[in-house]
């Protein structure tokens, strides 16, 4: 299907279904119970599942094929951010112009930066996209605040242009797809449960799918193999005379039109900009996205994406009020214990959890929560445990009778 | 020229932390190979023992004073700190005062204990692996011991003052023979360079000087055959991680009073201090301390009115734009050594 083998195929289509039926996946407790706050199925949190998990996936395309490690990435996000926003203002409210140009400057910003910290790789790499990074993040915070709102951010106003919308007789002051607004939202009650079907979230999540087929097309390709190559042994590729740089530069460019897409669709999604989306914290929450949920794998960006902005909306809304509804039914001595030692891991102290996690996963699980899903599955598999890959090979082999 | 020895001198406070922090990295770098993001974490650390050291001076009890009486004639309650019963009133204020100097004593075996823990618990295990793994593992650490630091002391900044000996500012350009009134620099400032380069000047000595510092440049040169001649090497190393802890806690404790600590002064600084690193020339000591001051330097020129006029906003960018520039033309950066991370 789509020129993908099955199993790639397979899991294209899971993550569509996910995807497609995320406002019921994500929404299990019936309203107004004491697990409704667990329910991430409202549109502004569904949106930003998706739109990370876009950026996260692009972020992999560098980082999990070539291992070059960008401290940077979150510089194009904030440059396609403000692309989208300025077409918004001058052109129409309509996403699509927005979104299109967001990829583009954001692809011709990652090519200037990438073509020059591409001449070193390692830790040189890494210090100089940060370097380009934090430099956007000062000028947008500063000199250019004609450009970008300076501290105070952009959004629309009444009085901006949008010469386009004059043009097609559209005055709709919201963002949308002609006509369709993103902020348009359906509630289904079935029982005790609210379901929310938005068209922001169903718009960025049809851009994410197909974001995520591109990769994978990408991850199959001869280009991706060459990048795996720079990867396993640059050096090695170039004494057979293969000049890496324009692959390396590809795949940069690429990742960097990715986190413009992303940037794009938050605009779409909220209409605003403010520079501390370009910080370098916020470059390092990509990558703790992408190592959490698996660098290299398919579906692990998206998976560690998916987690981190769940336990930013989530877990840090779980106060000392909510501990003490939960143990309310244990004796006072322990569900004072009990509190204290949760306490400082919930709430405001998510990052601690977060670091921690990180923390763990790349001492023992380099390869994620995806391998961590893989050795669970090991384990519940009858035949040949504990084998590794190479022996999993051969157990294939055993396993299947001989052709005749 | 007054102008110019002016942006000098505000150009080292900051280089002096810059200084302190990338000596450090460059010599856990040096020594271990070990690329470490949590450095900067280190810095906060030590800030936040001077912030510990106050506030244990200044825990209290309260005892009802029959001296003082409030409008109703009963009695005031007064908070007297523990440290009264002790010392008396005159020297417990003095030492109460006195805090962040005597924090240093405090911090030393501090971040000495943590930086073996960390390097006997975490980073031991990461020496084979690869640098990016090294970057994650202390990035994740790192945050790790800012959430802590939060929980525990608040996301606002805390002010810790300098001693009153030491606060207020004095007239350094009529002590050279300017106008009056040109050049007014605080005290603790000029205390914070002193110290930083007693700091430098006693880590350089170490390792020029001392035996144990004679080995452990060997093991940074050529770490197999030192450890083939049999000495231990890994634990001289060891040793070498605690006291890069202490130089960058010690920064931190001595910063406290220039800059009210709070829980991101470390990421704050992390990243200058690694670009100082790498204008430096990685693994160069006297790379790191001559790059630390000329950024600090540097940057406080690039804030003066008339520069900014000509190129706004310079001051917020020059330091990395020094650091690509550098990265791209000379990219063992100015002191490094042949063959250190090229590729």
């Amino acid at each position: 299907m789509f020129g993908l083998t099955k199993k790639d195929a397979t899991l294209l289509v899971i993550v569509a279904i996910l995807a497609i039926f995320a406002p019921f996946i994500l929404n299990p407790f019936p309203e107004g119970s004491a697990m409704a706050q667990f329910n991430a199925g409202y549109p502004d949190l569904m949106q930003r599942l998706v739109i990370f998990g876009i950026f996260a996936i692009g972020f992999n395309i560098l980082f999990g094929l070539t291992g070059y490690l960008s401290f940077g990435h979150a510089a194009f996000l904030g440059v396609g951010s403000y692309a989208a926003i300025w077409m918004m203002k001058l052109l129409t409210m309509n996403v699509i112009p927005a979104i299109i140009i967001s990829v583009a400057v954001a692809g011709l910003f990652s090519l200037l930066v990438g073509w020059i910290s591409l001449r070193r790789s390692g830790i040189y790499f890494s210090i100089l996209t940060l370097a380009f990074a934090q430099m956007s993040y000062s000028l947008a915070y500063s000199v250019l605040t004609p450009i970008t709102g300076g501290e105070t951010g952009l959004q629309p106003k009444v009085d901006d242009p949008r010469v386009l919308d004059a043009l097609l007789g559209g005055d709709s002051r919201r963002a949308n797809l002609f006509g369709l607004e993103m902020g348009s939202t359906y509630e289904l009650a079935v029982g005790g449960w609210i379901f929310t079907f938005n068209a922001g979230y169903y718009i960025a999540a049809i851009v994410m799918l197909a974001a995520f087929y591109l990769s994978i097309r990408i991850f199959r390709s001869p280009f991706g193999m060459m990048l795996r190559a720079v990867k396993s042994n640059q050096q090695r590729l170039n004494y057979t005379g293969l000049n890496s740089k324009p692959y390396t530069l590809a795949a940069f460019v690429i990742s960097g039109m990715y986190a413009g897409l992303a940037g794009g669709l938050l605009v779409a999604m909220d209409t605003q900009v403010g520079a501390e989306r370009m910080f370098w914290t916020a470059s390092g929450e990509v990558v703790l996205m992408t190592i959490l949920g698996g660098a290299g794998t398919l579906i692990g960006p998206v998976l560690g994406a998916g987690f981190i902005k769940y336990m930013e909306n989530i877990v840090s809304k779980i106060n000392k009020t909510v501990l003490e509804q939960w143990f309310a039914f244990m004796p006072d001595g322990m569900e004072d214990f009990f509190i204290t030692i949760i306490y400082p891991f919930v709430g405001k102290g998510w990052h601690l959890t977060l670091g921690l996690m990180f923390m763990m996963v790349v001492i023992f699980l380099p390869g994620g929560l995806v391998e961590g899903g893989q050795k669970i599955g090991r384990i519940f598999r009858r035949k040949d445990r504990n084998s590794s890959d190479a022996e999993l090979d051969a157990a294939k082999q055993r396993n299947t009778p001989p052709a005749e | 020229m007054d102008a110019i020895i002016l942006q000098i001198l505000n150009g080292l406070d900051k280089g002096s932390a810059y200084a302190l922090i990338a000596l450090g990295l460059t010599l856990i770098f040096g020594t271990l190979g070990v690329v470490n993001f949590a450095h900067g974490a280190l810095f906060m650390i030590g800030a936040f023992c001077a912030v510990t050291l106050s506030r244990i001076l200044t825990l209290s009890h309260t005892v009802i004073d029959e001296t003082q009486k409030d409008f109703l004639g009963n009695p005031l309650k007064v908070d007297v700190p523990y440290i009264y019963d002790i010392f008396g009133q005159q020297t417990g204020d003095a030492i109460i005062d006195w805090a962040v100097p005597i924090s240093i004593l405090f911090a030393i075996p501090v971040m000495v204990g943590i930086g073996f823990a960390m390097e006997r618990g975490l980073i031991k295990h990461f020496y084979k692996r690869p640098h990016a793994d090294q970057i994650l593992v202390t990035f994740g650490l790192a945050i790790v011991l800012q959430e802590i630091i939060k929980y525990f002391y608040g996301a606002n900044p805390i002010p810790t003052p300098a001693p009153d000996a030491f606060r207020g500012s004095f007239d350094f350009g009529a002590m050279l023979g300017f106008d009056p009134n040109t050049i007014i620099y605080p005290y603790w400032r000029l205390v914070y360079f002193a110290f930083s380069a007693v700091i430098i000047g006693a880590v350089f000595a170490f390792l020029q000087f001392t035996t144990f510092g004679m080995v452990v440049r060997a093991g940074m040169a050529d770490r197999e055959t030192v450890g083939l001649l049999g000495i231990n090497i890994d634990k001289r190393f060891t040793i070498m991680f605690g006291i890069a802890a202490a130089v960058a806690g010690l920064a931190g404790v001595m910063y406290a009073p220039i800059n009210s600590p709070n829980y991101h002064m470390g990421m704050d600084f992390l990243v200058l201090s690694f670009v100082v690193v790498v204008v430096g020339g990685m693994g160069s000591l006297s790379g790191a301390v001559l790059a630390g001051f000329l950024l600090g330097i540097l940057e406080s020129f690039a804030s003066m009115a008339v520069v900014l006029e000509i190129l706004p906003g310079i001051n917020q960018i020059i330091i990395y734009l020094v650091a690509i520039i550098i990265l791209l033309t000379r990219p063992r950066g100015l002191m490094g050594r042949k063959g250190v991370m090229e590729e």
